[in-house]
């Protein structure tokens, strides 16, 4: 690499087809409702912990439906589970249970500490 | 076809010729071999007057040439070509095709930009234009005339130990179509312009799922070193997408695209170890010139094709091409030149 | 003034206002230039938004039409027409001319060609269809692969040839996103096993139960739906499409290898009614449909005293629209016929 003096760059797209969504899978067929989200980032905007930190609720909800788990796994440790979205969803999905049963999830995989 | 809303019209004789900066460097062969066909087998008239100059293309894509500037240099081109008495200019790079389009639009646009450049151009030089009534690149005049070549095939685009078609990957440069679609032939999605000339001349068009991404040129991010990584990340990744169709070359019609698919081959392979190619080989890549001497039989070493980074003996081999290994570095005259160590394919 | 109206169009709008105005006890003559009548109606299978099968609509249309006031003309294309005094002559092909003391046009929409947005490929690619393509294949019941075998994995592509400049359409067709929704619904009803993706830039469920089946697509049929237009399709080496989108709530880019897509073609002006309209001198607008005299209370008519319009011809407009619209047409044609003279 020094060789050059630069080096590739990694690549940002989301493949879909490589990734795996057993985690979105484990979620959905115990807490249903997740289908429902329209990401319309009501969950985000009352977030406790989303206004000191990059926590998105939305954005977790996609990136777990994607299969983007690796990013999911670290970021759903920030949530204090106070349920201030479920209040104001509009689709009414249980947000709180999605996070719980999501880290379920991750448990369930290796690598996961609580 | 969808691509037969997008034909552009060719003129057939008497064409102003412009050079590209490093077309002459880096594949010597395709400027002289498509002199020689133009004027010598097709009979055709081209003229170059030697005090043309470059189109300063790559200085306007880095910022460093201004606008104004660069339609000035454009239409002293033009003033040559008055001059000479010639309506139709055929441009032998990409990039200046871009560049001539784009000043061409912006005179239809603009007509005060147009008024602006007499002024400029009459205050620095004397010289008055007329804007061109035909303009073409290069690839559209081999498009043009590729049955012409067809039928003097000497070695058609198959592959002589099986017989099959030989699979040939086609890039066409950005700036060929992706500005403005209707100068080029096929338009900006799916241009006609080399996949006319491969099928024409017996090749299989292979269609890959990255075909449309650029090469990764760029003028930015190769002229800043630290920046170069964007621009062979995109090299890489339209090889990865075409490797597996098992390409026998590439073939492209812009000197920068040709540049940077050869040269990053070479790059990607000293740095990863990754080659592209089928048995670990990397793949040659070719200008629609040199390909059309090739299948007319012409030396591949009197075009060049030494010069390149990938070396194309692969590739001649399944063509059934006879050649001499140890005429490759040899003069004209017979001499022996030096030989380049850790020649790729070679 | 005499009582006879001649309607240009025989599909959902030319059929219905036909129909009422017969019963008005008007005249009609009601040309249409296909051999059939029913216009797009015939091409769809079920319409949303509670998915009853269209012959129904059809076969109410065409029970409203058989009525003695009406001379049915199909095959026939009508060239221009002009007003002398009260009176205007509309002349046909074959180079007959009816007289007539009102016209109304219902010449309804053009889909999109979706060929005109060649990074798709549609036509180029086989597995690329249009969402009429798709109507087709649900009326035989043949949902499957050019090569026979059963889609996996099906995405649908909003706003294909609407809401894009590029294809010198800067307007919202709205019916296309239920319609990908319906779609969807029917994909995930014949082959349950199919993944079904929309992808979509804004889902405009504007209309009555609309976001209803929005949501029982995603709650019944878990249908996703990614924010994102796809920016082009190719295949790959096994002849599976693959499909580059920005999942823009992301905000990274996409790709994902499909088995069909399937482009959700707009409306535009229809061919012939430009041409009408160029003949008649009729003012069209940005957007090329017909322009009514009065955006809210005059969309029945235009710039010549006489000459209304019906349907699609002067907006996108659904089935539901397209009958309240020409009942619309049918009440200032009886106005008209009875104040004028």
């Amino acid at each position: 690499m020094e060789k050059f003096g630069f080096s590739l760059s990694k690549a940002r797209v989301i493949n879909y087809d490589a990734n795996d969504r057993g985690i979105v899978r484990y979620i959905i067929e115990r807490e249903p409702s997740l289908k429902l989200c329209i990401e319309c980032g009501c969950c985000t905007a009352t977030c406790t912990t989303g206004n000191f930190t990059d926590f998105s609720l939305r954005e977790i909800h996609i990136l777990l439906k994607r299969g983007e788990n690796e990013q999911v796994r670290e970021k759903i440790r920030k949530c204090m589970l106070c349920g201030k979205c479920i209040l104001v969803c509009p689709r009414g999905v249980n947000t709180r249970n999605v996070i719980s049963v999501a880290k379920q999830a991750f448990r369930k995989t290796e690598g996961y500490e609580l | 076809m969808v691509w037969r809303d997008y034909q552009k019209e060719i003129a057939d004789d008497h064409f102003f010729y412009v050079r590209s900066c490093i077309r002459q460097s880096f594949f010597p062969g395709s400027e002289q071999f498509f002199l020689h066909l133009m004027r010598d087998v097709l009979g055709k008239d081209v003229y170059e007057n030697p005090s043309h100059t470059t189109c300063t293309g790559i200085g306007y894509h880095a910022d460093v040439v201004p606008f104004s500037t660069i339609q000035t240099v454009i239409a002293r081109h033009y003033a040559l070509m008055k001059e000479a008495g010639y309506k139709n200019i055929a441009i032998s790079c990409v990039t200046s095709f871009g560049i001539y389009t784009e000043i061409l639009e912006t005179w239809k646009h603009f007509p005060e930009e147009l008024e602006k450049t007499r002024e400029y151009l009459y205050k620095a030089t004397g010289r008055e234009f007329d804007v061109p009534e035909n303009v073409v690149h290069t690839s559209d005049l081999v498009y043009k005339f590729r049955d012409q070549i067809a039928a003097a095939a000497k070695y058609p685009l198959i592959n002589k130990q099986t017989g099959e078609p030989l699979r040939v990957v086609e890039h066409i440069g950005c700036h060929y179509a992706k500005i403005f679609p209707k100068y080029g032939v096929g338009g900006a999605e799916f241009p006609q312009v080399l996949s006319g000339m491969i099928e024409s001349w017996g090749g299989q068009v292979i269609d890959y799922p990255e075909r449309r991404h650029c090469c990764g040129f760029g003028f930015r991010q190769y002229l800043v070193q630290a920046n170069r990584g964007y621009s062979l990340s995109n090299t890489v990744k339209k090889f990865s997408s075409m490797k597996a169709y098992k390409p026998d070359l590439v073939l492209t019609n812009c000197p920068g695209c040709t540049m940077f698919m050869d040269k990053w081959q070479y790059t990607i392979k000293e740095m990863e170890g990754t080659t592209f190619g089928d048995n670990g080989e990397s793949i040659p890549v070719l200008t629609y010139e040199e390909l059309a001497a090739l299948v007319m039989g012409y030396n591949p070493w009197d075009i060049g094709l030494q010069i390149h980074m990938v070396q194309s003996e692969p590739l001649l081999r399944k063509m059934g091409i006879e050649f001499d290994p140890s005429d490759k570095f040899r003069t004209k005259d017979g001499r022996q030149m030096p030989i380049p160590k850790n020649l790729i394919n070679s | 003034m005499g009582r006879h109206v001649v309607v240009i169009g025989g599909g959902t709008a030319g059929m219905e206002a036909a129909g009422r105005l017969a019963r008005e006890g008007v005249s009609v003559t009601l040309v249409e230039k296909g051999n059939e009548l029913g216009g797009h109606l015939r091409d769809w299978y079920h319409l949303f938004p509670n998915r009853r099968s269209s012959d129904e609509v059809l076969e109410y249309l065409r029970g409203l039409v058989s009525h003695q006031n009406i001379l049915l003309m199909k095959g026939r294309k009508v060239t221009g027409f002009s007003r002398k005094g009260d009176e205007f002559a509309v002349s046909v092909e074959n180079g007959e001319t009816i007289n007539a003391d009102a016209v109304l046009l219902a010449t309804g929409f053009d889909l999109f060609r979706s060929e005109r947005k060649e990074e798709y490929g549609y036509g180029i690619y086989d597995n690329v269809i249009s969402s009429a393509d798709l109507e087709a294949m649900f009326r035989k019941n043949e949902l499957k692969l050019v090569n026979g075998n059963k889609p996996e994995r099906i995405g649908f592509l909003h706003c294909v040839g609407s809401r894009d400049e590029k294809a010198g359409n800067i307007y919202c067709s709205k019916l296309c996103c239920v319609t990908a929704v319906k779609q969807a619904i029917e994909v995930r009803k014949v082959l349950p096993s199919c993944k079904v993706f929309c992808f979509y830039m804004d889902m405009r469920m504007g209309g009555a139960l609309y976001e209803e089946l929005y949501k029982e697509a995603q709650e019944k049929y878990s249908v996703s739906f990614i924010r994102g237009k796809v920016s082009e399709v190719a295949v790959n080496i096994q002849n599976r499409l693959v499909a580059k989108v920005e999942d823009t709530l992301v905000g990274r880019p996409l790709k994902m290898e499909l088995d069909i897509l399937v482009l959700m073609a707009g409306m535009e002006m229809s061919e012939d009614g430009i041409r009408l309209a160029d003949e008649a001198k009729l003012k069209r607008g940005e957007n090329r449909f017909f322009q009514p005299a009065d955006h809210h209370f005059g969309t029945n008519m235009g710039n010549i005293k006489g000459v209304f319009y019906a349907g699609t011809c002067t907006a996108p407009l659904n089935i539901t629209e397209t009958i309240s619209h020409a009942r619309g047409a049918v009440m200032e044609i009886v106005n008209y016929l009875n104040q004028e003279k």
